[in-house]
């Protein structure tokens, strides 16, 4: 027996040995190989970095991967995605080890990137630096680092005239009173971004259905399945007859079909797995974003420190209306509405169409310029509206207007 | 009655020499690293060779790769170095995540209360004796029920993890910037104000040394000091360490103190020295992982280096394949788990001895 084991480990250390000499040599040869590969490439090839916080199986990080192969094959550009990068320090490694790596561009997706960014454009002159979602590049003060958002409250304004359509059909088929015209709303947290997006949704109803009223739920987190599902379902014992989302999972969809409660999505179409109870869904399109940034870096351009993608620039999209469970005419009546916000005889936040405790707005002053008080340091109502995404291109609009009853709130953790 | 009995034999082996014990772990690496190659071309069909290699340029891959794979070296190895004086005393410590957070939590309390309120050196000091007290008290805490009222320590532990992770998240929400966004960002990123300073021009140098002389201090501790006699005492049984005159119920909380505090030093050095803020996952898991990178060591200081580099490398490497090889992070997470199976598993034949029953009724 002993001899069989001293044997059975003999033979084991030779291997293990000639194993590690076998390796070794193919390490080198690897490493030679990618040496002589890259002063070639860097030479000729612009390249693209990007950093994403999860990876395709997120809705909200699929979008932005999918717009960056899109935009990139496009300009036929090397490009390099990394995904799964927390908010954190690993943010600044990665995006340091895409410049080492000749990336003359790196574009983050997630809003607790933003400040990881900052450091890796301040070490990093030559290299250009974009975040999604951020707030500081206008008051940063640097070339190379810049902030992208889009005007998705006029994507959510679509989306809330299909809904008040739907209510419309509701209240004309006697399904529902007109007092009974209650929308429900699953939010992630009482943040800026979201408060904004669900009041556009809700005055996008309350253009075609005066009478509507909405209730908003916090999950806090932007991606709790269970949490956005519960949510959904509250609403909908509260006697909410249609359910709109801002997270990024299935939860709210699936319920909405479970219960057969009318749904307006977000992040792109959730037909495939709701096919009855689906209305339409708005979202973001990166890929004219990427390909801005992208076209002027490699052209030596200065790309702006604010940059609000929007109808017009093909930024802010709307899927297919589905037929099966909007209202007729949904579809007339959503364009009719996009060609009035694109030639401005429209807005969304138009001060005569909501009130806040009661009273019409003449002036707001909106927390623009991110400091750790958050003090309201812009005049946001410009000719009798409310101008979202104008000062920066991420959202502040974060009044809370009549009509919209917050069962909770959420102020993120 | 004659008991059926199974092919093989199963016998608690003597100490092995120190070659054939390594002989077993190297030849376990190995075999790992087999399967791990099958596994990889069955499932994506692409060359094993490749994707080791791309784990090791993943780590080591530039000089910045390898100061990440170094400073992430230098965390989990300084919270496996913490938790494990009171592991070698038996004591089940599952706090560490808790007690590095609560020490993250401390620091960048004052980090952000009296950034304008001291000079930065004054700041570092006070941040400094912030972490190791808050660490410290996380050990204390469940260190003092057990020795005074025999609670279950594995427990109480994990429930303070909770409570640290309860107490970030709700200071977070008081230090968010902007409103609503549930994240702080990096603490005084324009100022700089108690950031640990760089050493040498390389920003994680000065973790990396902290830990070195850590992983002495702690080895030394162990095996030279009388704490560390006291402590494997105790360990071995507590009856014979009241017998000898050791008071057990001192040593149990002198020693979770340490844990505590050097997991709050741990923190300090998360927060001030490398990611400058506080979020609820900023200790990523690595309280958990260092209970295995202490075991795996056999509470060896020095074996630690190399059971948490081993980690690290992989960790590391995982991310490289997913980006390099369009496969999901999930994948590299298989391929760390097979290596980590046959790793504890080469502990079994090192400890036991597997023979192959000639006749079961001749040996009966």
């Amino acid at each position: 027996m002993k001899k069989f084991l001293a044997l059975l480990l003999s033979l084991s250390m030779v291997l293990a040995l000639s194993a590690c000499g076998g390796t070794k040599s193919d390490d080198t040869t690897k490493a030679d190989e990618t040496k002589t590969d890259a002063p070639a490439e860097t030479a000729t090839d612009f390249k693209v970095g990007f950093i994403m916080l999860h990876d395709e199986n997120s809705t909200y990080d699929l979008n932005f991967i999918n717009a960056a192969k899109e935009a990139c094959e496009k300009l036929g550009v090397e490009y390099k995605i990394i995904t799964n990068v927390p908010e954190g320090q690993e943010c600044y490694d990665k995006a340091a080890e895409l410049a080492d790596d000749g990336c003359n561009i790196i574009f983050a997706d997630s809003f607790g990137h933003e400040d990881y960014m900052i450091q890796a454009a301040k070490e990093f002159p030559n290299v250009q630096f974009c975040h999604s979602t951020g707030t500081k590049a206008h008051t940063e003060g640097l070339s190379n680092y810049h902030n992208a958002f889009a005007s998705i409250y006029e994507g959510r304004y679509l989306a809330g005239v299909a809904a008040g359509m739907k209510l419309n059909d509701m209240i004309a088929n006697g399904y529902i009173t007109e007092d009974q015209a209650k929308m429900g709303y699953v939010g992630a947290f009482t943040y800026a971004e979201v408060i904004s997006g669900y009041t556009s949704f809700y005055l996008g109803a309350k253009s075609v259905c005066p009478s509507v009223t909405m209730d908003v739920t916090f999950t806090g987190s932007w991606y709790d399945e269970t949490a956005e599902k519960e949510g959904a379902n509250k609403l909908i014992a509260n006697g909410c007859v249609l359910i709109s989302q801002h997270a990024d999972s299935m939860g709210a969809p699936t319920a909405c079909e479970t219960a057969g409660v009318p749904n307006v999505s977000y992040n792109g179409s959730t037909q495939a797995a709701c096919p009855n109870t689906f209305i339409v869904s708005s979202r973001i399109d990166w890929a004219p974003y990427y390909e801005y940034a992208i076209t002027a870096a490699m052209n030596g351009e200065a790309i702006d420190a604010d940059w609000t993608g929007t109808l017009a620039t093909g930024s802010v999209v709307l899927t297919d209306v589905n037929t099966t469970a909007a209202a007729e005419g949904t579809q007339e009546a959503i364009d009719a509405v996009k060609a009035e916000l694109e030639n401005g005889t429209r807005h969304v936040f138009d001060c005569s169409t909501f009130t806040v405790k009661g009273e019409t707005l003449t002036s707001s002053k909106a927390d623009v310029d991110t400091d750790p008080n958050y003090t309201p340091d812009t005049e946001a109502i410009v000719d009798g509206y409310f101008a979202e995404s104008t000062f920066r291109s991420a959202p502040y609009f974060d009044l809370q207007i009549d009509g919209i009853n917050l069962l909770d709130t959420n102020f993120g953790g | 009655m004659n008991k059926k009995q199974s092919l093989f034999h199963i016998a608690k082996r003597d100490t092995l020499p120190w070659y054939k014990s390594f002989a077993i772990r190297g030849c376990a690496i190995l075999l790992a690293l087999v399967v791990c190659a099958v596994v990889t071309m069955l499932l994506t069909g692409e060359n094993p060779v490749n994707i080791f290699a791309t784990i090791f340029k993943g780590a080591f891959g530039s000089a910045r790769k390898s100061w990440v794979t170094f400073q992430n070296l230098a965390v989990l190895l300084g919270i496996s170095l913490a938790v494990t004086p009171a592991f070698k005393m038996r004591f089940w410590n599952i706090g560490a995540e808790g007690q590095v957070l609560i020490g993250c939590l401390a620091t960048a309390a004052c980090m952000i209360c009296l950034a304008d309120k001291l000079p930065n050196a004054v700041l570092i000091l006070v941040s400094l004796a912030a972490a190791l007290a808050a660490g410290a008290l996380w050990g204390f805490l469940p260190a003092f029920f057990k020795a005074k009222w025999n609670t279950n320590e594995t427990l109480f532990t994990l429930m303070m993890n909770y409570i640290a992770t309860q107490l970030a998240a709700f200071f977070i929400i008081v230090w968010e910037v902007p409103k609503g966004a549930g994240k702080i960002g990096i603490i005084n990123q324009g100022t700089e104000a108690g950031w640990l300073p760089v050493v040498g021009g390389q920003k994680y140098l000065l973790v990396i040394l902290v830990v070195a002389v850590l992983t002495v201090f702690m080895y030394i501790y162990l095996n030279y000091s009388k704490h560390g006699y006291e402590i494997a005492v105790v360990g071995e049984s507590q009856r014979t360490a009241s017998y000898a005159g050791i008071k057990v119920e001192r040593v149990i909380v002198r020693t979770m103190v340490l844990s505590g505090a050097v997991c709050g030093l741990m923190g300090l050095l998360l927060t001030a020295g490398t990611d400058h803020t506080l979020t609820t996952t900023i200790v990523g898991g690595r309280g958990f992982t260092a209970v295995m990178v202490s075991w795996m060591a056999k509470f060896n200081p020095i074996i630690m280096i190399f059971t948490s580099l081993l980690l690290v490398v992989l960790g590391r490497g995982a991310s490289e394949i997913s980006s390099t090889f369009g496969l999901n992070q999930s994948f590299s997470d298989i391929l760390t788990g097979i290596i980590l199976f046959f790793i504890i598993g080469s502990e079994f034949f090192i400890t036991y001895q597997v023979s192959l029953r000639k006749s079961g009724k001749k040996e009966a």
